[in-house]
C-alpha cells in the first residue's frame, strides 16, 4: 500500500497543497563532487576520509579505532526490527563533499547549494531569528556564520572539522566522552566516519537570546551522512540549539548516522531542538545524550516525522547534584515509516530530576515505538521521574508498541509513569466532519489537539511548521 | 425553499430497518418538532440526514432546496447548510472551542481566503454573552471535562456561529436543568427566522414550552405516524404515546 496521495480520495485543493509541499525537500542537482571514497566501507576509506580532512593523527587512530569496534559489533536485531538487515553496508559512499572549506558569506556558496537553501528558506530564517547558521551540503558544510557580537563575546560555532583542530583543547576533553564509540553500533560508525556537524562552545555566563541552527541536506544517491556534534556550554551559559534536515527521495536507501554529544556545566541549560523530515527512504540511527553537572539543565525537544525508520534514544545523565533532563518527544509514522524513539533518563546524583513526554501519531500502516529508560541506584536521595507516553492510532491496520523500563532503587524517590493508547474515533471523526471539516482537516484538527501541549516547547516558527508539515501529512493519508 | 424528506427508507449495516418510509418537509421560517417513544426511529432520523455512514439509505430521498443530496458527504452536507445540534458532542481533546468552530468556518470559505480574527472574536463573544457562556470558554477544549448543560449551550452556539439554514436539534433538551433549558430556547429562539428551517426532536413536551413549533409531528416505529399543531405536543403530554400503537397498527 502506499501513502501517496491519490485524486480519488481528494478535493483538489488539498491535493494541491500536498504536491507542492512535497516536492520542497524533494529535488536534486547533479553532483560534482572533488573527493568520493567511493561505495563499501573498509580502513581503506577511513584513511581516504582522514587524508581528504587532513586528520591529526590522534583523530585517525580514533576513527580506525571506532571501525574495528563497528565491524566486530552485531547488528542489534534482538531487540530492534529487522529491517535494520536491509541496510547495504557495501553499497553506501561514505564521504562526498566538494573540497570546499565553509563560506561565511551566502554569496560564496556554489550556486546549486545556494539554491538548496534558499529553497528550503534557510538564509530567510537566519535573518530573521537566528544567532547563527551552519548549513552542511552531504558529508560538508558548505556555510557557517555566527552574528558578530557572539563571536566578540566568545561564543564558538564552527563544523566539527574545525572544531578538533583549532580548538582541541576545549574539543578534545568532551569529544566521545558523552557517548563512548562502543556505545552501541551506529556510534562506532559513527566515530569511523564522521565528518561535519557543529562545535559549540559558549563561554561562561554567555546566555544567548537566539538559537544557533544547524541544516543537514542530503543531495546525493546511496549516501551516507555521519555528521558528529559537540555542545559545551560553560558555567552558568545557555543556548538553543536546532537542527532541521531533508532529503530527495531516491529508489535507494539512504543513511543517516550522527551523534550528538552535549555537556552543560554547572548552572548551565542547553536545549536542543530538533524536527526531522528525512524522504522516507533514509534509515535515520541517531545517538544523542547529554551530560548535566550540578544544577544544569539539558532539554531535548524532538520531533520526528519523516524517514523509513528512525531509531533515537536522546538521553541525559544527571551527574551534578539538582540537575535536570528533559525528553519531549512526538513522532509521526505512516504508513511505510516506522518510528522508534525513547529517552534514557540516567540519574547519578542526588536531587536531580528528569522529565519524559512522548506522543506517538501511527496513520495508515505506520508503526511507532516507544522505549524507555530510567535508572536511579540506590544509593541516591531524592530523585524525581515522571514519564508519560501517549500513542494516538488513526486507523487498525497501525501499531504502537511501549517499553518502558524504570529501574528505581531505594525508597527515597519519586517516580510516575502513566501511559495511554487512543483512536480518533468515528464519532468524534463525525461530529467534525458535521460541522463542515472534510476527513483530512478533522483528522489534522485531531492530530493537533492530541499534540498541540507539545508543539508549544517548539519555537515559534518551528512550531508553525510544525503544525503545517502534520496537517499535510493527514490530509495525505486519510481515505 | 425546504428541507424535503420523502418516503426515506435506511437501515443498520446488518440490515435491520430503522426508518420505513418517513415523509415530511420543513420550509425555511418554519419550526417543526417531531416527537416520539424511544427507539421510533427520530435520532437515526437526524443521523441520515447529516450523512452517517453507519446506515445504508435504501430508498427515497433528501432535498436541500430541491437539490438532491444524496451523493454528498457529511461535510459537504455541513457546508451546504445543514446543521445537526448532538444529542450527545463529542470531545475533541487538546482543540481549543475558539481554533474549532474557526476551523468550522475557515472551511466555508474559498481558497486563499482567511477569516478576519477581530471579527471572529467580536461575533463569538456576542453570541457567548447571549447564550451567558464565561469568557474562558473559548480557550478549553471542545467538550472536553464539559457539564451537560455546557456542551448543549456550546451546540447552540456552533449553530449560531455557522448560521445553518436548516437546524436540527436531537434530545437537545435533554440533561439540561430547567435555567439551561430557558438560554438554549433563547438562543434558538434567537435564530428563528424566515431564511432558516428547523426541526427540533424531542420525548417530552417541555421544551416547546420555550420554543414554540408550528408543527408537531409525531413518529413511532420509523414512520411519521400524526401531524398537527402545536396542541399535539399537549395531547400527547396528557394521554402518553400508547394511542401511537394503534395508530401504528391502523
Amino acid at each position: 500500500m502506499s501513502y501517496e496521495p491519490t485524486t480519488a480520495i481528494l478535493d483538489e485543493e488539498t491535493h494541491e497543497a500536498i504536491n507542492i509541499d512535497r516536492t520542497k525537500g524533494d529535488f536534486t542537482f547533479p553532483e560534482r563532487h572533488k573527493f568520493d571514497a567511493g561505495r563499501g566501507l573498509s580502513s581503506k576509506t577511513v584513511d581516504y576520509i582522514c587524508d581528504v580532512k587532513n586528520d591529526p593523527q590522534w583523530v585517525r587512530d580514533f576513527r580506525h579505532k571506532a571501525l574495528k569496534v563497528f565491524l566486530d559489533k552485531p547488528m542489534p536485531t534482538n531487540w530492534a526490527t529487522k529491517d535494520l538487515e536491509n541496510i547495504n553496508f557495501d553499497e553506501i559512499r561514505y564521504y562526498l563533499s566538494d573540497g570546499e572549506k565553509p563560506k561565511r558569506s551566502w554569496d560564496d556558496v556554489p550556486p546549486e547549494v545556494l539554491e538548496t537553501f534558499e529553497r528550503l528558506g534557510i538564509p530567510e530564517q537566519e535573518r530573521a531569528f537566528l544567532a547563527g547558521v551552519e548549513a552542511q551540503y552531504d558529508s560538508e558544510a558548505a556555510y557557517s556564520n555566527m552574528k558578530e557580537e557572539l563571536t566578540k563575546q566568545g561564543v564558538i560555532f564552527v563544523n566539527s572539522t574545525e572544531g578538533l583542530k583549532e580548538y582541541e583543547q576545549i574539543f578534545r576533553p568532551w569529544f566521545g566522552k558523552v557517548i563512548p564509540t562502543s556505545d552501541n553500533k551506529f556510534s562506532a560508525l559513527n566515530s569511523a566516519v564522521f565528518s561535519g556537524g557543529s562545535f559549540i562552545y559558549i563561554p561562561k555566563g554567555v546566555k544567548l537570546k537566539q538559537p544557533l541552527q544547524a541544516y543537514f541536506r542530503i543531495n546525493s544517491e546511496s549516501f551516507g551522512q555521519f555528521e558528529r556534534t559537540l555542545i559545551i556550554a560553560d558555567e552558568g551559559a545557555e543556548v538553543m540549539y536546532m537542527e532541521g534536515c531533508t532529503a530527495p527521495k531516491f529508489e535507494t536507501a539512504t543513511l543517516h548516522s550522527a551523534v550528538v554529544e552535549l555537556v552543560a556545566l554547572k548552572g548551565a541549560k542547553i536545549q536542543y531542538v530538533t524536527v526531522q523530515n528525512w524522504s522516507s527512504n533514509v534509515f535515520n540511527l541517531v545517538t544523542k545524550r547529554g551530560l548535566a553537572m550540578e544544577d544544569a539543565e539539558v532539554r531535548w525537544i524532538d520531533c520526528n516525522i519523516g524517514s523509513r525508520l528512525t531509531m533515537k534514544y536522546p538521553g541525559v545523565i544527571m551527574k551534578g547534584e539538582r540537575a535536570r533532563g528533559e525528553v519531549i518527544s512526538i513522532a509521526l509514522a505512516n504508513t511505510g515509516q516506522h518510528q522508534d524513539t525513547g529517552a534514557k533518563m540516567i540519574h547519578a546524583a542526588n536531587n536531580t530530576t528528569s522529565n519524559v513526554v512522548s506522543k506517538s501519531i501511527s496513520v495508515g500502516e505506520g508503526r511507532s515505538t516507544y522505549r524507555g529508560q530510567v535508572h536511579i541506584p540506590r544509593h541516591l536521595k531524592g530523585c524525581k521521574n515522571n514519564t508519560e507516553c501517549d500513542a494516538l492510532l488513526i486507523n487498525s491496520h497501525s501499531r504502537t508498541d511501549t517499553y518502558p523500563a524504570i529501574t528505581v532503587r531505594g525508597n527515597q524517590h519519586a517516580t510516575q509513569h502513566e501511559a495511554s493508547v487512543s483512536q480518533v474515533s468515528e464519532d468524534m471523526l463525525f461530529y467534525m466532519q458535521q460541522r463542515g471539516l472534510n476527513e483530512g482537516q478533522a483528522m489534522s484538527l485531531a492530530v493537533n489537539g492530541f499534540i498541540n501541549d507539545l508543539v508549544r516547547e517548539f519555537p515559534m516558527e518551528y512550531s508553525v511548521e510544525l503544525k503545517r508539515l502534520i496537517d499535510l501529512e493527514m490530509e495525505g493519508s486519510v481515505g | 425553499m425546504s428541507l424535503h424528506i420523502q418516503n426515506l427508507h435506511a437501515t443498520l449495516e446488518d440490515g435491520t430497518e430503522i426508518l420505513k418510509g418517513v415523509t415530511l418537509e420543513v420550509p425555511k421560517g418554519e419550526v417543526h418538532a417531531i416527537m416520539g417513544p424511544n427507539g421510533s426511529g427520530k435520532s437515526t432520523l437526524s443521523k441520515v440526514i447529516a450523512g452517517h455512514e453507519g446506515y445504508l439509505v435504501t430508498g427515497g430521498t433528501v432535498t436541500i432546496n430541491g437539490d438532491d443530496i444524496a451523493e454528498m458527504s457529511i461535510d459537504e452536507r455541513s457546508r451546504a447548510g445543514i446543521f445537526l445540534a448532538f444529542q450527545y458532542p463529542s470531545e475533541v481533546p487538546g482543540v481549543s472551542n475558539a481554533n474549532f468552530i474557526r476551523a468550522a468556518l475557515q472551511a466555508r470559505l474559498p481558497k486563499g481566503e482567511e477569516i478576519d480574527a477581530v471579527a471572529y472574536y467580536k461575533n463569538l463573544y456576542a453570541k457567548m454573552d447571549l447564550l451567558e457562556m464565561d469568557r474562558k470558554f473559548t480557550g478549553r477544549a471542545v467538550n472536553e471535562g464539559f457539564s451537560g448543560g455546557e456542551k448543549k449551550r456550546n451546540e447552540i452556539l456552533q449553530m449560531m456561529m455557522l448560521e445553518p439554514q436548516y437546524c436540527i436539534l436531537d434530545e437537545t433538551d435533554s440533561g439540561l436543568d430547567i435555567d439551561a433549558l430557558k438560554i438554549v430556547a433563547k438562543g434558538v429562539n434567537a435564530m428563528r427566522s424566515p431564511e432558516r428551517g428547523m426541526l427540533l426532536i424531542t420525548h417530552y413536551q417541555r421544551l416547546l414550552d420555550y420554543i414554540k413549533p408550528d408543527h408537531v409531528h409525531v413518529m413511532a416505529e420509523g414512520r411519521i405516524v400524526k401531524s398537527g399543531g402545536p396542541e399535539l405536543a399537549h395531547e400527547l403530554e396528557k394521554h402518553g404515546y400508547d394511542f401511537l400503537k394503534e395508530a401504528a397498527l391502523a
